[in-house]
């Protein structure tokens, strides 16, 4: 369903040269680029060559479990691999496992590993390590936070050398794809301590690169793994280099020294077309990213327990122009929790557009007038102002809380902006529910389950739900839509719940943003999906006569 | 002057003691602990996760006795470990930052005093000319300028343009692979920007104490005499004016060894340098309490050091100072 719809509009990309939402230069290059990659892969792929990237920050660790900044799991995913995967266009496919059956109505999932996988040691792979990754990570000794899908397991036995039996409690859909999580060995790692462990600075995986060099804050150097079991990558080296400022990551990346960046919509709409040495060395590439923007509410106060009064502020939210302002058209609105163009989303919900009319109606029904003339609502004497609060660091998210104060000023709607510290507004105000709404943003999980943020068990505490919507309804679905495993009927519960969430509108959704690209147009066979752009990238190649870097092998 | 020294080394713990449990306090009073970044805003990450993590890092504990244990464990020298997974211990991170920043540091310094002394003293010596004024605009734009946005420039300009020097990092890539003098070359080659570039924004102080205490001495009447006595302008200058007017930049001196090992976290992330400064921002803003409070003490005895030596040599060469006579 998916791959028929992302063929879909690569053939609009080719044939008609539009896209949704983006200028029409950067639409043509990609025209372009789409068309090179089609001409290009009639060539042999060759090995050889670099991919050099940048990371703002250092990794802290390789041993993928127990980190949790993207620095470091960009790097080890390319060491490690799981029993399963997404491929690019997000259905689960075997990694480590050959196959796997769902049986007892999803309650015990059984996986048939690969034979012949070697650890980058030359250690075989087998059923063993699977088994000590999943005692791994339910160790209380051991540092990660990514334990709580791993201690849903009700046993783990081990049937042969290449065959794992894993059994729930209860149906769990989720619980497949939380098999992703990188395979350990653990010849390398049982009776030691994790956290004095040598791999966490030269990890041993069975993933398409090798460890090779780390240079604290400097950069960290992986070499294709010739063994790899699915075949080497054609790439000699990955690179990682530490560039701690955005400005000049843009400018090695306008200096060729580094083969991808991801730009901002000023860069890809302003600075890079003109710029003569960009255009002949690399190649843009746009996609819905991962993730969407928001105001929440906070539930536990009024008036925002009042459904009229959010669905007025949504009302009064001109999501075209913040997209069309602050990202260039970089983005498109949202309406839901999901991506749209994916399995999941359901466009066919109430959509608020921008209607200041409506919105005053919607407040005067809930009591909200200018009743003493100073151009402010208010109601049993009190004005209608709140505070309005996001964290420090992002400009695109204060530009937002400013468009929103200007947009509901014009309903008599009085807003201060609040802008605070990373760790002092989760602390001191989301945990503790101490603000009236804020702008923050989700990342968007390929699996659809929403029981984190919207069940109302989860609202409090250092809980997701923080801002307390509560819905009986909703609660149900999320439950019956976890125990689903078939992707065509699971959909169903989550096309309800987002019409659900359009109703109530306990967030207004902002937009889902565009991922922007740019990689360096020697290498071949690179192209965006909907998993994004570096689904294949132990595909990429570069011809002999392109390769910039050589090594001694 | 021994007894000098000793008291003074004496006076320093208590010192030392107050300042790390300043210290201390200040960073525990700052919202968010380091296990919140491992364990929160991520529908991924465990509930339990955070209660995990505080039991690990013990932080259950409450402040004192982790102060004290803290105090325990230093007065053995040994910083502990940083809190990052990947179980490296301070001083091993602070180990491997220190010499980049300290070798950007003093080459800076010394580029600095070498044409910030001359600029000064011969501004004061032609005071209110031309020049002066000229280097007086020069010094204090270099002093107002914000280095972030000249630095960004040059190396637009110089890097991206020309193609002159490189962008950023302090070496190339394929560094070990070159001979000795393509090393050498490969140093100063990335080192120059940021040492031209803090030694421009630093030239203001010392030029303008160098002038000031210029202008001082050559007020004073033995200047006079020794012109009366129809000494040359040279030997007036060097011998009789210079000598005394330099004296206090052994002061300065002093005072800039804490520098030394602190690196601009702006001038260190601009240019790619895995110097102290970013060590210390990043462990600030991740909470990594133990490499925080490394950095912190060490910062504090350098400082308290090089107040001491500023002191002692005073008094060595400064006839005019002497310790330990009543």
């Amino acid at each position: 369903m998916i791959r028929v719809r992302f063929l879909l509009l690569a053939a609009l990309l080719v044939f008609v040269g539009c896209s949704d939402g983006g200028s029409n230069t950067s639409a043509e290059k990609e025209v372009k680029s789409v068309k090179k990659t089609a001409e290009k892969t009639k060539d042999t792929p060759v090995n050889g060559d670099a991919f050099v990237s940048s990371s703002l920050g250092d990794a802290t660790g390789l041993i993928y479990n127990i980190t949790s900044d993207s620095a470091s799991h960009d790097v080890a995913a390319k060491i490690y691999n799981g029993l399963v995967e997404y491929d690019k266009d997000l259905k689960i496919i075997g990694d480590l496992a050959e196959s796997w059956d769902i049986t007892e109505e999803g309650k015990v999932i059984v996986f048939h590993l690969k034979k012949d996988v070697k650890w980058h040691d030359g250690h075989p792979f087998t059923s063993a390590d699977v088994e000590f990754t999943y005692k791994f990570m339910i160790d209380d000794k051991t540092p990660t936070s990514y334990d709580a899908d791993f201690r849903l397991v009700k046993s783990f036995e081990v049937i042969d050398e290449y065959t794992v039996k894993i059994t729930y409690d209860e149906p769990f859909a989720p619980a497949l794809i939380s098999w992703s999580m990188a395979v350990l060995p653990k010849h390398l790692l049982e009776g030691n301590d994790v956290t004095k462990s040598p791999l966490l600075r030269e990890p041993v995986g069975t993933g398409p690169y090798k460890f090779k060099e780390w240079k604290a804050g400097e950069s960290i150097t992986l070499v294709a793994n010739d063994d790899y079991f699915k075949g080497r990558p054609y790439i000699d080296r990955l690179i990682t280099r530490v560039i701690p400022d955005t400005a000049t990551t843009f400018l090695e990346l306008l200096n060729g020294a580094i083969d991808m960046a991801g730009l901002t919509p000023l860069q890809w709409t302003r600075q890079i077309d003109t710029n003569q040495q960009f255009q002949n060395q690399y190649d843009k590439y746009k996609y819905l990213s991962f993730g969407y923007t928001y105001v929440g509410y906070n539930h536990t106060k009024k008036p925002f327990n009042d459904k009229r009064v959010r669905q007025a502020l949504t009302y009064a939210t001109p999501k075209k122009d913040i997209v069309k302002g602050i990202l260039f058209d970089l983005g498109v609105p949202a309406h839901g929790p999901f991506k749209p163009g994916t399995l999941w989303y359901n466009d066919d919900v109430k959509k608020y557009d921008y209607n200041p009319e409506k919105a005053k109606e919607l407040l005067a029904e809930a009591g909200w007038t200018d009743s003493n003339g100073d151009g402010i609502l208010d109601k049993n004497g009190k004005n209608f102002e709140f505070e309005l609060m996001t964290n420090q660091g992002n400009t695109v998210r204060t530009k937002i809380c400013e468009t929103l104060q200007q947009s509901w000023e014009k309903i008599g709607v009085k807003v201060d902006i609040r802008v605070l510290e990373w760790a002092t507004f989760i602390n001191e105000y989301v945990d503790k529910q101490k603000f009236d709404a804020l702008v923050l943003g989700w990342n968007i999980t390929n699996d659809p389950d929403l029981y984190d943020v919207w069940h109302s068990s989860n609202c409090g505490g250092r809980k997701l739900n923080f801002i307390c919507y509560k819905n009986e309804e909703l609660d149900k679905l999320i439950v019956e839509g976890r125990k689903e495993f078939d992707p065509e009927k699971r959909k169903l519960f989550y096309h309800k719940a987002q019409e659900m969430l359009a109703e109530d509108q306990p967030y207004t959704f902002l937009y889902v943003p565009y991922s922007l690209v740019a990689v360096s147009n020697r290498f071949e066979n690179v192209y965006s999906a909907p998993a994004g752009i570096t689904h294949n990238q132990d595909k990429w190649w570069v011809k002999k006569e392109n390769q910039k870097y050589h090594f001694e092998p | 002057m021994i007894q000098y020294i000793l008291r003074r080394i004496f006076g320093m713990i208590p010192l030392l003691i107050g300042i790390t449990i300043i210290c201390f306090a200040v960073i525990h009073l700052a919202p968010g602990d380091p296990a919140q970044f491992l364990s929160s805003m991520n529908p991924k990450f465990s509930e339990s996760a955070h209660e995990k993590f505080v039991k690990m890092y013990g932080l259950d504990k409450p402040v004192h006795v982790r102060y004290i244990d803290w105090v325990k464990r230093v007065a053995v020298l040994d910083f502990g470990e940083s809190f990052a997974p990947d179980g490296k211990s301070v001083m091993e991170k602070i180990g491997e930052r220190m010499p980049v920043t300290i070798y950007l540091n003093i080459a800076g310094m010394v580029l600095i005093f070498l044409v910030a002394l001359p600029l000064g003293v011969l501004s004061a010596y032609r005071q209110n000319t031309f020049f002066d004024k000229s280097v007086t605009v020069f010094v204090f734009v270099g002093f107002a300028v914000p280095t972030f946005w000249l630095a960004l420039l040059c190396m637009y300009y110089f890097g991206v343009v020309k193609g002159w020097l490189p962008i950023s990092g302090l070496k190339s890539y394929n560094f070990d692979q070159l001979s000795t003098m393509g090393k050498m070359w490969d140093i100063v080659h990335h080192a120059f920007l940021p040492v031209v570039l803090s030694v421009f924004g630093g030239l203001a102080g010392l030029s303008r104490f160098a002038r000031n205490s210029m202008l001082e001495v050559l007020g004073e009447e033995y200047i006079t005499s020794a012109r009366a006595r129809g000494l040359s302008e040279g030997r007036v200058i060097f011998k009789h004016a210079l000598k005394n007017a330099l004296l206090p930049v052994v002061t300065i001196l002093g005072l800039s060894v804490p520098g030394l090992i602190g690196g601009s976290v702006i001038f260190e992330s601009i240019f790619s340098i895995p110097g102290m400064g970013q060590l210390f921002y990043q462990s600030v803003m991740a909470r990594d309490y133990p490499v925080v409070m490394g950095v912190l003490v060490l910062g504090a005895v350098l400082t308290l050091i090089g107040n001491l030596i500023a002191d002692i040599s005073y008094g060595l060469v400064d006839p005019r100072i002497r310790y330990g006579k009543k």
